[in-house]
């Protein structure tokens, strides 16, 4: 990539850093309160990944089209308008196809809007790039962001529950570890997770420096 | 004075406080104008599902019922008035079989939980006197413990045939009486929770219910799936 990249290695990058090398969750440790609220089981974990996803290609792609219209001294209330009115739409679309999903987030899906991942999104890279670009950017953070959420929620429901989507797993003798369920689990899997991906950050770091 | 001067060249040129006034305004017009339609389309859905689910518990805990009436009672009687008029009067909903003989009352209420407020279902057969199955609806116990009483199919099965001549009681160990309940172990006080919530509606529905046998008329009309 140390060539002029093409347009479309330009949006492979862009898709794929927040997957993985600049996952908002384990490496940006950015909208914490969904993940550590709404990650006691797998179909919470999909329902808010979906919907975060949904709000914030949608945001980006609205924000990187008028990016020239907006006026720098209200740009941070007009996306505060455009993202509150996704998440606003995904609120009720979710209420009406899959109520009991809905139920159970509750109040987590209007938070949506006072995630930190999508307004950061708009301010750092939307506003300055162009919609293709920005979509690319929005699904590679919205896709790395449902993956942490399935890594916590998977983790969490087997041993808090011994299941995974509400099948069991273990058999009716399988004690299951409540409190992974509870809130102090998702501080012990999240904090877990965070380790790991430092140790990891570390020793490709000690790798580099040693070929170099 | 420099200061001044770097400002205006350096920084970009301040928009007019008009041009800022107009951006916002059409932005929250145009939101308040997709939320409208959004909420024209689900709103239906959404209100079609509530009524759904209710009377879906109501099938649940009166068994071999397969239609149901909402029952408003007034000055004395009860009247079906459907749910589009809500009027904060107490309801009950009468179930009915395939044939139109009636099956028994599906009772709401709710009361206070370990956590917050539970809402349970019940169904009752004013004849025998006898619980016929209980559903929580909303709850928000502790999960892993005091949820158990939306899960536990053990639990659950104690208000199959549950009498309720006189008020039901709570005891630890297995069941004695027909009119006793086995309290979930670690959820003792979300067990009695359900247990009081089911009493306190008996108490209020005794006296008001007509006696056996003078029940409401199912329905004329059918009470499918359309709102």
């Amino acid at each position: 990539m140390s060539a002029a990249p093409t347009q479309q290695g330009r949006l492979a990058t862009e898709f794929a850093k927040g997957v993985w090398k600049e996952n908002p969750v384990f490496v940006q440790v950015l909208g914490m309160c969904p993940t550590l609220a709404v990650t006691n089981s797998v179909a919470n974990a999909i329902a808010m990944g979906v919907a975060t996803f949904f709000v914030l290609v949608g945001s980006s792609f609205l924000v990187s089209l008028l990016r020239k219209l907006i006026p720098r001294e209200i740009r941070i209330s007009t996306y505060i308008i455009i993202i509150a009115t996704f998440v606003t739409l995904a609120d009720s679309a979710l209420e009406a196809l899959v109520p009991a999903v809905h139920h159970e987030l509750g109040a987590f899906i209007a938070l949506i809007v006072v995630n930190c991942i999508i307004l950061g999104r708009q301010e750092a890279f939307a506003a300055k790039n162009p919609p293709l670009l920005a979509i690319a950017d929005a699904a590679g953070m919205g896709l790395g962001f449902c993956i942490a959420l399935l890594c916590l929620g998977g983790t969490r429901e087997i041993l808090g529950s011994g299941s995974f989507l509400g099948v069991s797993l273990f058999g009716p003798h399988f004690e299951p570890w409540v409190i992974m369920i509870l809130p102090p689990g998702g501080f012990f899997m999240l904090g877990t997770a965070l380790m790991l991906f430092a140790w990891m950050k570390q020793r490709r770091a000690a790798r580099d420096g040693a070929l170099a | 004075m420099s200061t001044q001067v770097e400002l205006t060249v350096g920084g970009p040129k301040p928009t007019s406080s008009a041009r800022l006034v107009a951006t916002l305004s059409i932005a929250g017009m145009l939101s308040g104008f997709l939320l409208a339609a959004s909420y024209q389309v689900t709103k239906p859905i959404i209100d079609a599902n509530q009524a759904r689910e209710l009377r879906e518990s109501v099938y649940k805990v009166v068994p071999g019922s397969t239609s149901v009436q909402r029952l408003v009672y007034r000055e004395g009687a009860l009247l079906p008035i459907d749910e589009t008029e809500k009027t904060g009067e107490p309801v009950v909903f009468a179930a009915y079989d395939a044939a139109g003989r009636f099956c028994g009352y599906g009772v709401v209420n709710e009361g206070a939980g370990f956590a917050d407020q539970v809402r349970l279902i019940y169904g009752f057969d004013p004849a025998s006197k006898k619980i016929l199955g209980m559903k929580v609806l909303a709850s928000k116990e502790t999960p892993g413990l005091g949820d158990k009483i939306t899960k536990d199919a053990k639990f659950i099965a104690n208000f199959d045939s549950l009498s309720i001549a006189t008020p039901v009681v709570v005891v630890k160990g297995g069941r004695n009486a027909d009119n006793q309940v086995d309290a979930i172990t670690g959820a003792t006080i979300s067990s009695k929770a359900v247990v009081r919530i089911v009493n306190e509606a008996n108490t209020f529905w005794s006296g008001k219910l007509p006696p056996p046998g003078a029940e409401p008329p199912p329905p004329t009309r059918s009470e499918g799936g359309t709102p």
